[in-house]
């Protein structure tokens, strides 16, 4: 995995954010292992500390283990109007898990995050690369539900 | 054969029919007689109009005009004043009933007068809408001084907060001889409630393209950069498919139209971190570091990326230059008043019968915005606050609706316009929770790189979380404002500086919220 | 590599395909396929059509797509622009109304009003 990464950009520095998107995105767990951080540094010949400094600057990646899908609610004010905290409490019943944890079976892992910029229709949540509007109780039950079936 | 002056068609629908359109026809028809007009106005029944008024639809012949959702109540009127005294009564009208109806106010678009149109995914068809005609003005009949001088004449300004004038902008990177000058644009749209370049990108990326390639011919640049959120999955695809049918059509690349003028464009994706919007923190974000605002000066226009002249503009902004170029500078300042001219796109949110988005001229009024194009409030529910400019915004009453959105009438807010956002909330909104989620907004977004603004909005965030408990005192409500008055006058960069404009302006006009809510 | 002379080709016929002038093209079908769109169901509505026209060979409708037009709470909101005829934005489509529209107001030429909410005069 990593060669045929790496194969895609120079080895400079502008292109580690790039490439740990890449890792992360072709990692069945979604994450940034220590093995990858050490096999980037490596290839760009950037510091281990340097790596780690940059994964934990941003909310997009993470050095934990995720399930298959991610699912994305924004907390940001439009969607906190709309009653994201009830979507939020809603999730957490369905998946049981909490904000920043994985489901048992590895099939989501529950984070928040910041304005997704579709708040015409809030509250919404990103699932992987797919967005879902005008959220209700009932609509993120049948969301899951549909993923959880097509597995 | 009986000649009548006028003819009358009754559009016989579903929906005219639930409206009581058989009824509507007799009492009609009695009316005429009553008026002894049955010999000159003929009444037809027919299908469906084919216009899209509600409920009972009349057209009338020979003028041709069309009447919509007619009551019987309402026949009286009509026959008096239509068919005795040849007025049509106005208020029956579908143009007038069409005004209550959605405004997309496309003839006044800059910016998005395609989006909704044109498909994005085909460069035919921008070509088709007048596109890449401003760029071949240029790249043939213009100098990059020229175009400055344009753009600085059009009186455009920064639509990414500041409104700093655009060509002036690029007239300080312009004479800088260097053996590298980049465009770089700011497309990490992360303001909350803030989308309009989200539709700008997806709906017409290439009016950005253009745009950019406008602006590198300008300045002297042959690279391009565009910084995107990692979140808008849907415009990074359209961008790359843009860029590689510009590239393909000869529109980007080496020599552009047989001139000396070339130009690449490339995409980099952030990886989610609001501060990334401040210039000099995405610069440091594509050179691969943690995205730490950097110091100015010097400014990114004489060191930028790679320590080379580099121009920062917003989506939105260059998407106006294509219009200036093609069309004139002048075109441009029939939009708007004189120190704001051209148009802003606006994403309407909240507690109103039409979320969405529109495009007005600068300085249209709240008001406006909000009733004329959000459809008003939701029917049954009273307006108490807007929130303007996302996080980094004001909460503002009603009374000051009025106020004109440009850079001049908002003077101490102008940074909300950039923004764009206007979240509407209603009178059972609770004010000190709205600004606890902006609060925990901005300590979550904070980059830890100066004290004044990691220790403050932490502060905040607890200070508010007491008061929001019921726990607070007068004394945390001081504090609050004036920890947010210390970040503004010692942050080093907009983010530490911003919170002060929710904290103040919630509390100058609904402070009394807050003091409901104190522990006394 | 196109020359400027081509460029202006490009552009007279994409106007002008645009206008449906273009041969054999009756009705224009536009999806909005915004992330706004997408999120309440775009990707359902525009499969849809593409199934519902092609199963009546209906070979002069085209189908196509575009951004947000600014009513994000209406979406999916998809044009129906019929030569000579104002064009009618219709809004919260699903794939029944989608059925509706095709037999009333493509084929038949009646415009389904209860899903109307704008319209190009």
């Amino acid at each position: 995995m990593y060669e045929k990464i790496f194969a895609k950009y120079e080895p400079t520095k502008d292109n580690l954010i790039y490439i740990l998107h890449d890792i992360q995105d072709e990692h069945p767990q979604h994450y940034l292992s220590e093995d990858a951080v050490q096999r980037v540094s490596e290839y760009l010949n950037v510091p281990v500390n340097h790596i780690y400094g940059v994964i934990t600057f941003y909310t997009m990646y993470s050095t934990k283990p995720r399930g298959n899908n991610i699912i994305r609610l924004c907390e940001s004010p439009p969607c906190y109007l709309k009653g994201s905290d009830n979507i939020y409490k809603k999730l957490k019943t369905v998946l049981g898990v909490k904000a920043g944890e994985t489901t048992a079976d590895g099939l989501f892992t529950l984070e928040f995050c910041a304005c997704l910029g579709v708040c015409g229709n809030a509250p919404v949540m990103m699932i992987n690369d797919d967005v879902y509007g005008n959220l209700t109780e009932e609509s993120v039950v049948t969301i899951i539900e549909k993923i959880r079936g097509g597995k | 054969m009986k000649y009548y002056r006028s003819h009358v068609l009754i559009g016989i629908s579903d929906a005219a029919l639930q409206a009581g359109v058989k009824e509507f026809e007799t009492a009609l028809r009695n009316e005429l007689a009553k008026k002894n007009l049955q010999d000159e106005i003929n009444i037809l029944e027919t299908g469906p109009l084919g216009f899209f008024g509600k409920g009972i639809c009349l057209t009338v012949y020979p003028e041709n005009i069309q009447y919509t959702d007619v009551k019987i109540e309402d026949i009286a009127e009509l026959v008096e004043s239509h068919f005795l005294k040849g007025r049509p009564v106005k208020r029956l009208l579908f143009e007038e009933a069409l005004k209550g109806q959605v405004n997309f106010n496309y003839a006044n678009r800059i910016v998005l007068k395609n989006s909704g149109i044109i498909d994005p995914e085909n460069i035919e068809e921008y070509i088709g809408a007048g596109g890449y005609e401003a760029l071949e003005k240029a790249l043939l009949k213009m100098q990059p001084n020229d175009v400055i001088a344009e753009v600085k004449k059009s009186g455009l300004r920064g639509r990414g907060g500041a409104g700093f004038p655009t060509g002036l902008k690029w007239s300080f990177t312009a004479p800088i001889d260097a053996d590298q000058k980049y465009i770089v644009i700011n497309a990490d749209e992360g303001e909350p409630g803030t989308f309009k370049d989200r539709l700008i990108m997806e709906g017409d990326p290439h009016i950005l393209l253009e745009g950019i390639a406008l602006a590198a011919y300008a300045v002297g640049a042959t690279k391009a950069i565009i910084y995107i959120r990692g979140e808008y999955k849907l415009c990074i695809e359209r961008l790359r498919k843009a860029i590689a049918q510009a590239v393909e059509y000869g529109i980007l690349g080496d020599k552009i139209f047989g001139t000396e003028f070339s130009l690449a464009i490339d995409i980099k994706v952030g990886a989610g971190a609001y501060v990334c919007g401040e210039e000099t923190a995405l610069i440091e974000s594509l050179e691969g570091n943690r995205g730490n605002p950097r110091w100015k000066p010097p400014f990114p226009g004489v060191k930028g990326v790679w320590q080379k002249p580099t121009v920062v503009n917003n989506v939105e902004t260059i998407a106006n230059v294509p219009f200036i170029i093609r069309n004139g500078a002048d075109a441009f300042l029939q939009h708007g008043p004189a120190k704001s001219s051209g148009t802003k796109v606006y994403t309407l949110m909240g507690d109103i019968a039409r979320p969405g988005l529109c495009e007005v001229d600068m300085g249209t009024s709240l008001r406006t915005i909000i009733n004329e194009f959000g459809g008003g409030m939701k029917k049954g529910i009273k307006f108490k606050a807007a929130l303007v400019g996302g996080a980094a915004g004001v909460f503002l009453p009603d009374r000051m609706l009025d106020v004109n959105m440009d850079f001049e009438s908002l003077k101490e807010y102008a940074a909300v316009l950039g923004s764009g956002a206007v979240l509407v909330m209603n009178e059972n909104t609770d004010i000190v929770d709205m600004l606890w989620s902006v609060l925990r907004f901005f300590r979550h977004e904070s980059c830890g790189k100066c004290s004044p603004c990691k220790l403050g909005t932490a502060l905040l965030y607890d200070l508010i979380s007491k008061i929001k408990k019921g726990e607070g005192t007068m004394a945390d409500l001081d504090q609050m404002v004036m920890v947010a008055e210390m970040m503004q006058q010692t942050s080093f960069c907009a983010l530490g500086q911003s919170p002060i404009m929710p904290i103040k302006s919630a509390l100058d006009n609904f402070r009394y919220e807050f003091e409901a809510r104190l522990n006394k | 590599m196109k020359t400027l002379e081509e460029l202006k080709k490009i552009r007279e016929k994409a106007q002008a395909d645009m206008k449906l002038r273009s041969t054999g093209t009756r009705v224009k079908v536009i999806v909005g396929m915004g992330t706004s769109g997408i999120a309440m169901g775009a990707r359902d509505v525009m499969k849809a059509f593409l199934d519902e026209i092609g199963k009546r060979n209906l070979s002069d409708v085209q189908i196509t797509q575009t951004g947000e037009k600014g009513l994000t709470s209406m979406e999916p909101v998809v044009d129906i622009v019929i030569e000579g005829k104002s064009a009618v934005t219709y809004g919260e489509m699903t794939p029944e109304k989608v059925l509706k529209v095709i037999e009333e107001h493509i084929i038949n030429g009646n415009v389904v009003n209860e899903f109307v909410v704008a319209v190009d005069k």
